[in-house]
């Protein structure tokens, strides 16, 4: 089975995961696996670190990210107290880089978070109750599937004008589909398992069928699926700023530093790069994490 | 087969009657009225109902939508609010030149990506295996609109042996690949491109022909005494269906996407054209383009899905 890799530019290829019975111990089988995949561990921290540093990021940076000096525009990296340069405005870039993870790791994980819960809804419907409401809903869901997803991204927050909400909106609405697809295969699979049919034989009702025993059993692999999005939305929204359909300037962001930087790339290219590199970092480390809890989890993608 | 092709075909006529009605109804999305852009503040109401029954925005908006895709089907998406030029020439002309960036990268990476991805597969756990993995990682996590400038500061800024940008000397009118002095125009654009589907055909090729080498006929194969040519003949061919698919939609997604790298190299594509027609809210061109991209990028899918049955006589469809 074809392994599936997802970036920003390619949703439709999934596969859906399949499902694999908790056995006992089963966390502690992820756990023991977890512990010897030095790689994982490595970006792992590193996505925690990103994390710190936006949560504390007035305590870290050294200046105001926002505070402009005419004087010191487009210094290079190590230029006295400007570690890492500073940008066209005279802004120090360590300081807004670290501002930014703020802005760039919540447009990462909000959609992708919403995106999970409204599609595996609509997956869950769809898987448990089939016929009509299936056919309903996946037939919308094909539709979506005739977007590349950076054009839908773009058309959608394009014609509403930009900004930080439609962003989040278009991109929750890109990431509906593919996660209601892989939820409504998961639900379907376990639909006709014994489990449930003994569930429902000794009468339970189908809400309670739902809660008690498929969601548990949907939410590793749906939940391993949205992990690996949380990189494709990183690049998505980045992507949109980097457009001006996303943040709106000054707000540090990673995608619109990039941006605006692009036309110092005579002047000061390394700087220039820096937020493309704190892009590239981020959606690597939760590529790469994601990729290691599918294998601890021994999820089959 | 044939069976199999008409119900696909019929399958996807309601697919496409969706997206026309996504493209269409895009627009009412937006806030404000679309022609608010283009009337000057002095617009007096006559004027400005003038304009509407000009562009036909005075109807209500289910007829605006029948006329729109009436209209559509033969070929006639009306003319851009910005230059008066009709829409089907000018998304035309722009998907001709993203096309040469998209058959470029494909050239490019398909191929790399296949070889690679079945050398990875022949030494799994190795250090090809490790390169092919790490390649494929990077592929797909690398932001391309950023290595797309990484690439201009190195080979235009610092070495100063490829433009930046743009579409050649005299724009793109004469565009022509047969010249160098043109040609190099597309090179950074084109390896920009190419990574994220080498990274992911590669992933692809090499879980595909893994898979394939499980099998027990290929251990017949190497217990006949095959040459390993041979046995790697086999093995791709049997995996060869899969990876197409994947081939298939990342083609899709290089016609599509490429908006980011069209706006970073000034590639005057369809993405170009697209982030033009959305920052002048340049309502016909929007909708046409995007009908145009949505529609090529279903009929790949349609395209690669029948080829696919073709291709393998396992899939019994019908």
């Amino acid at each position: 089975m074809a392994q599936a890799t997802f970036t920003y530019t390619d949703l439709a290829e999934l596969e859906a995961p399949a499902i694999v019975a908790p056995r006992q111990g089963y966390w502690w089988s992820v756990q023991r696996r977890l512990r010897g995949d030095y790689i994982t561990l490595f970006f792992l921290a590193i996505i925690l670190l990103l994390v710190g540093v936006a949560i504390f990021a007035p305590l870290i940076a050294p200046f105001d990210p926002n505070k402009t000096s005419m004087i010191y525009r487009m210094k290079p990296i190590g230029f006295r107290q400007f570690w890492l340069g500073t940008d066209e405005l005279g802004r120090d870039m360590l300081s807004r880089l670290i501002y930014g993870a703020r802005l760039s790791l919540m447009m990462g994980l909000v959609p992708v978070v919403l995106a999970t819960a409204i599609g595996g809804f609509f997956g869950v419907v769809a898987g448990f109750f089939g016929g009509w409401a299936n056919t309903i809903i996946m037939r919308l869901t094909d539709i979506f599937y005739a977007f590349p997803s950076v054009l839908l991204a773009v058309a959608i927050s394009g014609t509403m004008g930009g900004g930080i909400a439609n962003g989040l909106l278009a991109l929750t609405l890109v990431f509906i589909p593919p996660l209601c697809r892989v939820t409504e295969a998961a639900t379907t699979q376990l639909r006709s398992r014994d489990f449930v049919e003994a569930a429902r034989a000794s009468g339970a009702s189908g809400l309670s069928i739902i809660f008690f025993h498929m969601l548990r059993n949907i939410l590793g692999p749906v939940l391993i699926y949205a992990s690996s999005l949380i990189s494709v939305s990183i690049l998505l929204a980045s992507g949109l700023s980097f457009l001006g359909l996303g943040v709106e300037p000054p707000t540090a962001d990673w995608g619109l530093m990039l941006s605006t930087l692009r036309q110092s790339i005579y002047v000061q290219p390394l700087v220039c790069a820096l937020p493309g590199a704190a892009i590239f970092i981020a959606s690597l480390s939760f590529n790469l994490v994601s990729d290691g809890l599918r294998q601890a989890m021994d999820i089959k993608a | 087969m044939w069976l199999y092709a008409v119900r696909r075909l019929l399958l996807a006529a309601p697919i496409a009657l969706g997206v026309t009605v996504i493209c269409f109804g895009l627009i009412y999305l937006a806030p404000g009225d679309p022609l608010q852009s283009l009337l000057p503040p002095e617009a007096t109401q006559s004027d400005i109902a003038y304009l509407k029954k000009v562009y036909g925005f005075d109807k209500p908006i289910p007829v605006q939508y029948l006329k729109w895709v009436a209209r559509a089907s033969m070929g006639d998406f009306g003319k851009s609010i910005q230059n008066n030029r009709p829409v089907l020439a000018e998304v035309g002309q722009a998907l001709s030149h993203t096309l040469i960036i998209s058959v470029g990268a494909v050239l490019i990476a398909f191929p790399l990506a296949l070889g690679l991805g079945t050398l990875a597969a022949f030494h799994l756990g190795r250090a090809p295996d490790r390169i092919a993995t790490l390649t494929s990682v990077v592929g797909v996590s690398v932001p391309n609109y950023w290595l797309g400038i990484v690439l201009i500061i190195v080979f235009a800024v610092e070495l100063g042996i490829l433009p930046s940008s743009g579409m050649g000397p005299d724009g793109s009118a004469h565009f022509d690949l047969t010249q160098w002095s043109q040609l190099r125009y597309a090179i950074l654009p084109v390896l920009t491109t190419a990574l994220v589907p080498l990274g992911i055909i590669m992933r692809s090729t090499r879980a595909a022909v893994a898979e394939v080498l499980s099998h027990d006929f290929m251990l017949t194969l190497r217990a006949k005494g095959l040459g390993p040519l041979t046995i790697v003949c086999h093995a791709i061919r049997n995996a060869l269906p899969q990876i197409l698919a994947v081939m298939g939609l990342q083609f899709g997604y290089l016609v599509g996407g490429s908006i980011l790298i069209e706006t970073i190299f000034n590639w005057p594509g369809t993405g170009f054209l697209l982030s033009k027609a959305i920052l002048t809210r340049d309502i016909p061109m929007l909708q046409g383009a995007l009908l145009v991209l949505a529609m090529s990028f279903v009929l790949i899918n349609l395209t690669v899905d029948l080829l696919q049955t073709a291709l393998d006589p396992r899939v019994k469809r019908g």
